[in-house]
């Protein structure tokens, strides 16, 4: 098994095509299997399925683990997830880092709940993820712009317990909820609002 | 992990990501001569495949040479029978693969020949190559159901199976029907494109039928015992078209191993009649898919079996027969991968990134495949089958663990999801392909 560092160095020093003699398909390779899904090179045109487009590896690799593990609800990465190795997820996820973050632009949503969704993102959220959450370095996944219907589909994960979240994002969703009982419709068209 | 983790497990891999996007290899090119390659049929598998060399390697001259100037997707082709979908949503142009450079040619190919790595077109010109790929889809062996020929599937009995004017002429079909019709579905044997599709085809004309005849009726006559994703299907049809009570909107009628029960011996056009080792049935709207075989110029050029597919290695895709000829999509013998549109996507690009590799002088990277199919049964009720495939021991095999059918246990909340996931599906599939 070859380990991170080997395969670092082999591409930094652009001996790219060295990878396929460890006998292991190339991080191109498992990340243009995803694209029917996501989109070419992760930039999804669906209001479904999410963008892998300029997700943070940590983010990626932490994902697939929980899928291939059952820990996230899932509909299909759970049958995805369990059919890579890990050194196979850290390479898809240096392949997806390294595109750009992709914004779907061309969503439908309703123009007076984005309004009052991104006051609420402002106050409860921004503080996590930052720029609308389009952001990759903050290691939180990617949320204006990405497909409207996972972000309603994730939040509503988030608040029923199917997904779990951090302590303190968790503490701001209800207080996000307390301000304002329509928060999670109103936040999902925000993110659905990009242009 | 933590979030620090996370954090410096970036910073340590910086530097590869970096070079990972830079994977694109700089122009070589042996002897000073361009690299040509020559791509016949612009459907799911051939496109992607022109598209993705371009990607990967632009000192590679590529030409598409494809039949017709509008491409229409098979896969959610059932759509368009319900009405949820009109013939226009599933259309694509070549518009976008023109935009990666490659050389699109609006032609027939008429022979390829091998020796002299020339492909020959219906207007007469011929296109040089280095590599070709060859992905012209299915034909039909019409001469297996006796009643039932060319002819009739262009003017009165579409199968439908190529989408396109055919799709349309089925929709027109069942919107001038009266209530309390019948629709009789002849899927074909095994193997055929897109071992779901029938029954999906089926769960779509339902629900037209169900909001506009239901006093019609769905008679299914399969000749095989069983079908794709059978459990999530029937399990459907019950949940929304009475399966199995005496008000059923769909009967599934199969033919155990061994016997004919189902399978047509004869069709009588006129008047819509099929008739079976078993049954006989008059329908109002016919839909018979015959038994298929890779598309004719597979034949032309040489690279079938006796079964009518075309052999070739596993991580490549080269033709065991011909060499520097390569097959994919449905014209390839691919098992354990289905005939599929996801499965032609993902046969594309690793085509692609193995002639770049030999073109430049490298030896074909590893493969690594996907699949996945989605349908719906009815709103809110979308399936999937899914599975991830490997390359060892000089074979395609299915990685032990992954994949699998969408769960039986019906959850209202993830089965609409899956409607949805699968409209992102053709969304983006689609976009991958054409844009
Ligand atoms: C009803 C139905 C539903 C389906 N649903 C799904 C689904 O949900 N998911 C899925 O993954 N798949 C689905 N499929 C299957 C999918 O459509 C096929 O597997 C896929 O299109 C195969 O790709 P291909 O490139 O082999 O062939 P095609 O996509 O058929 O492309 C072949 C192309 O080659 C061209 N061609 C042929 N011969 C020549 C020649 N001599 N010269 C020039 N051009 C030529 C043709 O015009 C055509 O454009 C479905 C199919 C059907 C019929
Ligand atoms: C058949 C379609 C399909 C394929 C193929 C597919 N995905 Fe997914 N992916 C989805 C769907 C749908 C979701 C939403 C979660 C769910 O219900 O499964 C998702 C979610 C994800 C997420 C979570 C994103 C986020 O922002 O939290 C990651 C990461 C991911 N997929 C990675 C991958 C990778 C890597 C591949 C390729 C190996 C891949 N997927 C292949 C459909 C697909
Ligand atoms: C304390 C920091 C923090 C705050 C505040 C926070 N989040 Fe998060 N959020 C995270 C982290 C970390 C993740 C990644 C969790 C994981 O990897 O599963 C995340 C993930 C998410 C995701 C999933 C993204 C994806 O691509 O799947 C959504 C959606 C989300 N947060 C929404 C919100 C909303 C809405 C708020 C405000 C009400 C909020 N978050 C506040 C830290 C925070």
């Amino acid at each position: 098994m070859r380990n991170t560092i080997t395969k670092s160095a082999l591409l930094a020093t652009g001996l790219l095509l060295s990878v396929q003699s460890l006998a292991e398909p190339t991080a191109e390779a498992l990340g243009y299997t995803c694209a029917g899904c996501h989109g070419t090179n992760g930039a999804s045109t669906g209001n479904a399925i999410p963008s892998l487009a300029g997700l943070s590896e940590g983010y990626l690799i932490n994902a697939m683990n929980e899928y291939r593990d059952d820990g996230r609800l899932s509909q299909i990465m759970g049958r995805i997830a369990k059919g890579y190795t890990d050194d196979q997820i850290e390479s898809m996820a240096t392949f997806f880092a390294a595109q750009p973050v992709h914004s779907n632009i061309n969503q439908q949503f309703d123009d007076a709940k984005a309004r009052k969704g991104e006051k609420l993102h402002k106050k409860y959220c921004e503080s996590c993820h930052t720029a609308g959450g389009t952001d990759p370095e903050d290691d939180a996944g990617l949320l204006s712009g990405n497909a409207v219907l996972f972000m309603k589909y994730t939040l509503a994960d988030f608040h029923d317990g199917s997904r779990s979240m951090p302590k303190r994002m968790n503490k701001m969703m209800k207080k996000a909820l307390k301000k304002d009982s329509n928060a999670l419709d109103n936040l999902t068209n925000y993110y659905g609002s990009a242009k | 992990m933590s979030k620090q983790n996370r954090r410096s497990f970036i910073k340590t891999l910086g530097l590869g990501t970096a070079a990972a996007t830079a994977a694109t290899y700089t122009p070589f090119a042996i002897g000073g001569a361009t690299k040509k390659v020559v791509v016949v049929g612009g459907g799911m598998g051939g496109a992607v495949a022109a598209k993705y060399i371009r990607m990967m390697d632009k000192s590679v001259e590529v030409t598409l040479i494809e039949a017709n100037k509008d491409y229409y997707t098979c896969f959610t082709s059932n759509e368009v029978l319900s009405g949820k979908r009109t013939l226009a949503d599933i259309k694509f142009g070549y518009n976008g693969l023109k935009d990666h450079g490659i050389n699109v040619v609006i032609d027939k190919a008429t022979g390829i020949d091998a020796d002299r790595k020339k492909v020959s077109t219906a207007s007469g010109r011929s296109f040089a190559y280095d590599r070709c790929i060859v992905a012209p889809g299915v034909d039909f062996r019409y001469e297996k159901t006796p009643g039932y020929n060319e002819n009739l599937a262009n003017t009165s009995l579409p199968h439908a199976w190529k989408a396109g004017p055919q799709t349309q002429m089925l929709r027109d079909q069942l919107t001038d029907m009266k209530d309390g019709g019948v629709v009789a579905i002849c899927p074909p044997p095994n193997p055929f494109r897109c071992p779901p599709g029938p029954y999906e085809r089926a769960s779509q004309i339902a629900l037209y039928l169900k909001h506009n005849k239901p006093k019609s009726k769905i008679i299914i006559l399969d000749p095989k015992p069983s079908f794709s994703k059978m459990g999530l299907f029937t399990g459907g049809w019950q949940r929304h078209y009475g399966y199995k009570t005496d008000n059923s909107m769909i009967e599934w009628h199969g033919t155990p191993k061994g016997s004919d029960d189902n399978v047509i011996s004869d069709v009588d056009a006129k008047t819509k009649t099929v008739i079976t080792g078993f049954n006989e049935v008059k329908a109002d709207v016919l839909n018979i898919i015959p038994a298929q075989k890779a598309g004719k110029i597979a034949h032309v050029a040489g690279l079938t079996n006796d079964k009518g597919w075309c052999p070739v290695h596993g991580d490549t895709f080269e033709s065991t027969i011909h060499k520097n000829i390569h097959v994919i999509g449905d014209a390839a013998i691919a098992s354990p991968l289905p005939k599929s549109g996801y499965a032609a996507n993902s046969e594309g690009k690793t085509v692609a990134a193995a002639i770049v590799a030999l073109l430049n002088g490298k030896s074909a990277p590893d493969p690594t495949y996907v699949n996945t199919c989605y349908s719906v049964i009815a709103p809110g009720d979308g399936i999937s089958v899914a599975m991830v495939y490997a390359f060892k021991g000089g074979k395609i095999v299915k990685v032990k663990g992954s994949g699998g059918l969408t769960p039986g246990k019906f959850d209202t909340k993830l089965r609409e999801r899956e409607q949805y996931y699968g409209y992102s599906w053709f969304d983006n599939i689609t976009n991958d392909t054409f844009g």
